[in-house]
């Protein structure tokens, strides 16, 4: 590899890394300004213009707190439980295309950091080892509420990490590949072609399992305050909380970007030939594809604050019993739309 | 550098796999089976064969780890247990050992390797694809057979009597 092409793959490694970052700060803010809207109150806006240093303060808070490590906890599985859930969380983004491409310095250079052949699938895997920060943390915490919430969180991730992988498997029968790029060339060009509107169900499947993921209300069992306490991370304080909290936020980000490329056409902008306009193209491609995040990273906050929690045997039962053969019947309705046309 | 990285790997697999073995808990086993895991994945990656690195990770990982994990978690009292004898009859294991070693020694120094080529191929995942279902469907098909055969097996144990 020549040093222009690695210096590139630097750079683009450090811009998503800091986009994620900025993402989740923003996060932080919209979801306390969101919330405190949706009940009627102001929430922080004292701290900079409309409250928007906030989470700067917040961040500043986690760094000035005490480090506290249980005294009947394991020690080095404490200490490494948040750094295997974060490392994942951040390295998911590495394969979703944020854009078409851009020529600069006479060659062109794909906005996305890394394309790989089975990219679907690479963002699946690193998906489940997130699960190990998890039952880790719970398990090392030496707490009653950390081992039980740990416990809960994995049984729920493994649950619907199958429903979501097959709502993924219509979407990969019909681009016919594992690499996100051709699933996003599959929809462009007209509005219809997106696979919301081929695959709705899929779509439905996939967004309630996403929220399962990543752990969010409806589904947060794994931290239901009422019941746990703080549930895994009960323990946690000072910086290492804060890892668990920015996993959690990195992988919402990660998650409504794969909503994006899966079902909503990625970076395209409909009705539009990005690859003709040249770099105005490839500047439209990136305000759409941020565009379209940003819808999913609100739908987010606006499901948290609107919806009850589940309870434990429901959460399972509309896993297994609902979701997953859903999931089954729309591949095999798709498989067998396939085959028809093909024959023809 | 390249070489690097792939020496780290092979460091990462062997030292966590000697770990699975030697540690005296079995959940520190359990999670140093976890990092061997991942080492193997990387030795994939160097091997193009990045579906079945992948593959790897999702199946291994993502499925098999986390339900050995869950056993010993929910078992009662057994991740406090210390494992007081790590090895037994140290004679009569070493030859075997020695025995493995030399077969598995003997055989890599036979075995005529496939070269691979030193460019990433064009596609992976669809020449499995192709044949899995065309050249070796039977035994894949047979595979699944005996998969559903235990999922119900293990459904019809775990089921209380009424």
């Amino acid at each position: 590899m020549d040093l222009l092409g690695f210096i590139i793959i630097l750079v683009k490694v450090l811009v998503v890394f800091a986009a994620t970052m900025i993402t989740v700060m923003g996060m932080i803010y919209a979801e306390r300004r969101v919330s405190a809207f949706m009940q009627g109150r102001l929430g922080p806006n004292r701290v900079g213009p409309k409250g928007l240093l906030q989470p700067i303060a917040d961040g500043i808070k986690f760094f000035m707190k005490e480090d506290l490590i249980p005294s009947g906890a394991d020690k080095p599985i404490f200490i490494l439980a948040p750094a295997i859930l974060l490392i994942p969380a951040l390295m998911t983004f590495a394969v979703i295309p944020f854009g078409s491409s851009i020529t600069i310095f006479g060659r062109e250079i794909a906005l996305q950091v890394a394309d790989v052949n089975v990219g679907i699938l690479y963002i699946l895997a690193l998906t489940s080892i997130g699960v190990y920060g998890i039952v880790l943390a719970g398990w090392s915490s030496n707490s009653k509420y950390s081992l039980l919430g740990g416990l809960r969180s994995s049984a729920q991730l493994i649950s619907y990490e199958l429903a979501m992988g097959l709502a993924v498997v219509s979407i990969i029968l019909l681009a016919g590949s594992l690499r996100l790029n051709d699933i996003i060339a599959d929809q462009q060009g007209y509005f219809l072609s997106w696979n919301v509107f081929k695959q709705p169900l899929a779509f439905i499947i996939f967004l309630v399992a996403v929220y399962a993921e990543t752990n969010r209300l409806p589904f947060d069992l794994t931290e239901a305050e009422q019941e746990l306490v703080g549930g895994y991370h009960t323990e946690y304080s000072s910086l290492k909380f804060a890892m668990f909290f920015l996993a959690e936020y990195a992988n919402m980000i990660t998650a409504a970007a794969l909503t994006v490329t899966l079902f909503f056409g990625g970076w395209d902008v409909p009705l539009l030939d990005e690859s003709s306009l040249g770099l105005l193209g490839a500047i439209l491609s990136v305000l759409s594809f941020i565009l379209k995040m940003a819808f999913f990273l609100f739908l987010f906050i606006w499901v948290r604050w609107t919806f009850p929690r589940f309870r434990y045997d429901q959460l399972m039962r509309l896993g297994w019993k609902v979701l997953l053969p859903l999931a089954l019947v729309n591949i095999f309705l798709t498989g067998g739309y396939l085959t028809l046309t093909a024959m023809k | 550098m390249v070489d690097i990285v792939f020496w780290i790997i092979v460091g990462i697999t062997i030292g966590s796999a000697f770990m699975v073995v030697q540690s005296k808990s079995l959940l520190y086993s359990a999670y140093a089976l976890l990092f061997t895991f991942v080492g193997v994945t990387g030795l994939y990656v160097f091997l193009w064969a990045d579906f079945l690195a992948v593959v790897q990770i999702v199946v291994y990982v993502g499925g098999i780890l986390v339900l050995i994990i869950f056993g010993i978690m929910l078992t009662n009292k057994i991740t406090s247990v210390n494992i007081s004898h790590a090895s037994v009859q140290k004679g009569i294991g070493g030859v075997v050992v020695l025995g493995i070693i030399g077969v598995l020694g003997y055989m890599v120094f036979i075995t005529p390797w496939n070269q691979l080529a030193a460019t990433e191929p064009e596609q992976t995942s669809a020449t499995i694809g192709r044949l899995l279902m065309m050249d070796y469907l039977l035994p894949f098909e047979v595979a699944s057979l005996l998969l559903l055969g235990a999922l119900i097996a293990a459904t019809t144990l775990s089921r209380k009597e009424n």
